[in-house]
């Protein structure tokens, strides 16, 4: 009897283990088709593909891809823009009106021609719109009222734009470039509209661009599929699909990449780049992005708003051991607010750990013996494992630091509120232009609560007035050299004097495939083109 | 006689109809409270953390008159107990909202990660069951021998490794080496253009449209997240079968159908085990409740968009929205299986059907 049940289990066991060995047959090497793309990245930030809308990274690579604008960056020399839709501009002597000619014959995907009404509905679409970018546009005095006076196509080539104040050119350019400013089909807009919403609602999921490629499908957590567009008009995409996938896992998009079954992993963490680094099929292309990670001391708390102590917690963070482990491959070190490669960019890094000094600066601020006070940590790396370096350099002096670990958006609820004592996390440029940063870094108009404008500086209760004065001066210098020298300047203040420690400048690194090439990461969020990519 | 006969008869079936109508009272109030506490719970929970909802829909950057236009078309202006009841009155007619993340309707989004999910947990379930029942049969029948050390040390490496663990581990052996399997998502890339999914059930849909190219390829995406969650799954059915059954071998009736020199076979897997399925059903079915509310981890791993990995990132991003059209699915959910596995124990032990 117990033999007869055994030769039961014995039947089932094989069955099962058959069953397995079939549906595991060994498969030959997968590979992408050779006219597709396929990258795998987080992409779970994305929450509206509306260039009047978006404001989130992933979505401004899209919109890179996808949409054209009157001038571009000029991927080359940074300090530049390029022509776009735009084919010529010229500024008028008093520096209030910008006149741009549009390239004749250019057609939108849809087929539609590209004339300066489009570029005219674009500014007037996203000042009424008014969402999260809006002030990129706003800022040069456009306002929901006039802004079809002050934004006007005055014939089918010709768009004039008309600013409140004498910015710098190079200003008023660079904003141009943002994503809020990708000219938009109006046509096929003006069929989607619900409710005066200039189709907002639609393209939210949708498209009505003119750029090489073209957005087909997105689903939310999952993919984003990109088409080649054949109506641009400058050199058309190498591939005729790329398709972004949805992966958060580092470890998973290495094994995929090393697999074949993906060309580009963007999301790899130092541990599987270095994994990586000994595989001759897989090449990597890093390029350092204008976000800044730093930690700010609130003053509102009272030790912390001692010059002495600022200055010390600037001497207690270790930072070629983060450079040389955390960020490694990442980043680098970098203590300055505006990023490398912007207009005036300071590459000045004078802090080092030196427990020494910094013991000297709290005992000239009264505290010889240190004191207690909170960091809030939202629980990614690498911003846990700075924090935790900081902690064990801050004790060194006697500052007992305390980790409060937190989601992302619950830590920056509360450093939005200004309720913290020491906040880490990042900034990243809001467009390609130092007024971007300075403008929340050097710049605190009102410190008082309930202020209209709430910058880093506020939410670090810092109260600068001569400095936000400055701010304002170096944003109507005309001469770009010398408004080079004023941020230049501008920087050095904040270094010497500001809450913020600024830590490092992030690298931005893709592992690609050897067979794909021309891959090549731009120097901001939206210019990692795709359309030079090819396959082999 | 015969009078006193129907009379009896008439009176059981009218015990019997009232009994019933109770019952489905009953059944209705436990529904309504249920469903009732999981509102309240998820709005409070929505308003307590400490995350500001406005954050989530315009982003860090927008500007201060933005951020507060926001807040007053998402009512967060009013007072929380009219909050409250604009939410219930939304939730009770059946408008779940629109995602902030996603920016569907939560009802739409749902429809597309939930499929994804069940056909996971399906099979993970499947699995479980298929083979832990044996294996939890054999355990308890050679009780003390290396076949039941060995299944006991499988159930006790299945509670307690770390799914994430072995979950890279087993891409790593089976994907990136032995590459028997595909690589992390539903599908891959090259059937994106050329399969479209009516129902959402991938594997289903292929069968229904003969497309066994794509069948296959969908199963060798879905198999390795299956068999781990069905590894989890096994562990915990197989321990329960080896006590159920442990339990009922030592029962006298086992002895008499011995001693009645039926074959050990039949006694074991007709008997014993017809009887130790009986509170099997609910676990099996607790089992895969579980699984279907989503197995957060796995689905990380596997990039599978499931519903366990909506509702996450829903929460982290405090798109209340989402999250409580998510939990009233899963709470629904759990209330039909609690049913079905009730129906079932009645089918399967006939001393709960009278009553």
């Amino acid at each position: 009897m117990i033999h007869a049940f055994k030769g039961r289990i014995r039947l089932l066991t094989t069955g099962v283990a058959l069953a397995v060995m079939m549906a595991a047959a060994p498969q030959a090497l997968a590979a992408t088709p050779k006219d597709t793309l396929v990258l795998a990245w987080a992409i779970d930030d994305i929450i509206t593909l509306d260039p009047g809308e978006a404001f989130e990274i992933s979505a401004g690579e899209i919109m890179g891809n996808a949409y054209d604008n009157l001038v571009n960056l000029d991927i080359n020399d940074t300090s530049k823009v390029t022509p776009g839709v735009a084919a010529s501009w010229t500024v008028s002597d008093d520096a209030l009106t910008y006149t741009f000619k549009i390239k004749p014959d250019l057609k939108f995907a849809s087929g539609n021609p590209i004339t300066a009404a489009d570029v005219a509905y674009t500014f007037e679409r996203a000042v009424k719109l008014d969402k999260s970018p809006a002030f990129i546009l706003t800022q040069f005095g456009l306002t929901k009222d006039n802004v079809t006076e002050k934004a006007k196509a005055t014939d089918d080539s010709t768009f004039v734009l008309t600013v409140d104040k004498a910015y710098a050119p190079s200003f008023v350019l660079n904003c141009l470039t943002a994503n809020v400013a990708s000219i938009v089909d109006k046509a096929l807009l003006e069929e989607h509209v619900a409710d005066g919403d200039f189709g907002n609602g639609w393209l939210k999921t949708n498209y009505a661009g003119s750029g090489p490629f073209k957005m087909m499908q997105w689903r939310a957590n999952e993919i984003l599929v990109l088409e080649r567009n054949d109506n641009y008009y400058g050199e058309k995409a190498k591939v005729k699909r790329a398709i972004y996938r949805h992966m958060k896992e580092s470890s998973g998009q290495r094994l995929a990449l090393e697999a074949g079954d993906i060309d580009v992993a963007r999301n790899l963490e130092p541990g599987d780049l270095d994994a990586i680094a000994k595989n001759k099929e897989i090449i990597t292309d890093a390029a350092p992005k204008g976000t800044v990670y730093y930690f700010s001391l609130n003053q509102k708390n009272a030790n912390l708003a001692k010059p002495e102590v600022r200055e010390a917690l600037k001497y207690l963070v270790d930072y070629d051991a983060i450079g040389a482990t955390l960020i490694k491959g990442i980043g680098e070190i970098h203590q300055t607010f505006l990023p490398k490669g912007m207009l005036g960019s300071l590459d000045e890094n004078p802090y080092r750990l030196d427990v020494a000094k910094a013991k000297e600066l709290l005992a000239k601020a009264g505290l010889a013996d240190g004191f207690d006070v909170t960091m809030d940590v939202r629980n990614t790396q690498p911003v846990t494992g700075i924090a935790e370096s900081v902690q064990q350099t801050f004790a060194q002096a006697g500052v007992k630091l305390s980790i409060i670990p937190g989601d992302g958006k619950q830590t920056l609820t509360k450093y939005r509120a200004r309720n913290h004592d020491i906040y880490i996390g990042q900034w990243g440029t809001d467009y390609w232009d130092p007024h971007s940063n300075a403008d929340t870094f050097a710049a605190n108009p009102n410190n008082a609560d309930d202020a209209a404008a709430k910058p880093l500086s506020w939410r670090n209760a810092w109260d600068i007035p001569e400095l936000t004065k400055e701010t304002a001066a170096a944003l109507l210098e005309r001469d770009a050299a010398k408004r080079g020298a004023m941020y230049e300047d501008l920087q050095k203040k904040v270094l010497e004097t500001g809450p913020f420690v600024i830590v490092f400048q992030q690298t931005e690194v893709a592992a690609v495939r050897a067979e794909v090439k021309g891959y090549k990461l731009g120097p901001s969020f939206d210019t990692n083109l795709l359309s030079p990519v090819s396959k082999e | 006689m015969a009078l006193s006969d129907t009379s009896a008869v008439t009176r059981r079936n009218r015990r019997r109809a009232s009994s019933a109508a109770m019952g489905l009272l009953r059944f209705a109030v436990t529904t309504l409270t249920t469903v009732f506490g999981l509102l309240v719970v998820t709005f409070f929970i929505g308003r307590v953390i400490p995350i500001d909802p406005v954050l989530a829909i315009v982003g860090d950057r927008a500007p201060a008159h933005v951020v507060e236009r926001t807040r007053i078309e998402l009512g967060l202006n009013l007072p929380l107990y009219q909050q409250f009841f604009i939410y219930v009155e939304q939730a009770l007619s059946g408008n779940f909202g629109t995602s902030v993340l996603t920016t569907n309707p939560v009802f739409e989004d749902i429809k597309r990660v939930f499929p994804a999910t069940i056909e996971l947990a399906t099979i993970g379930t499947l699995i479980g069951a298929i083979l832990g029942i044996p294996l939890g049969v054999l355990a308890a029948v050679k009780r003390g021998s290396i076949a039941d050390q060995v299944v006991r040390v499988i159930g006790l490496i299945g509670y307690s490794v770390p799914i994430f663990w072995l979950g890279l581990l087993s891409l790593v052996l089976f994907y990136a080496k032995l590459r028997w399997v595909a690589y992390p998502g539903r599908i891959d890339v090259v059937y994106e253009y050329t399969f479209t999914s009516t129902t959402g059930f991938f594997l289903f849909d292929a069968a229904w449209q003969g497309q066994w190219d794509v069948f296959r390829d969908v199963f060798r995406h879905v198999i390795l997240p299956a068999s781990l969650l069905g590894y989890f799954s096994l562990a915990y059915i197989s321990r329960m079968t080896r006590s159920f059954m442990l339990n009922e071998l030592s029962q006298e009736y086992i002895v008499a159908a011995r001693a009645k020199g039926l074959s050990e076979t039949r006694i074991i897997w007709f008997h014993a085990l017809r009887n130790a399925a009986v509170p099997l059903v609910t676990v099996i079915a607790l089992s895969y409740a579980g699984l279907l509310e989503g197995s957060v981890l796995t689905e990380t791993i596997f990039s599978w968009p499931g519903l366990g990995l909506y509702i996450t990132n829903s929460l982290q991003n405090a798109d209340m929205n989402a999250v409580l059209g998510g939990t009233l699915v899963i709470g629904a959910v759990f209330v039909g299986i609690n049913i079905f596995s009730d129906l079932l124990y009645r089918t399967l032990d006939p001393r709960t059907r009278s009553r």
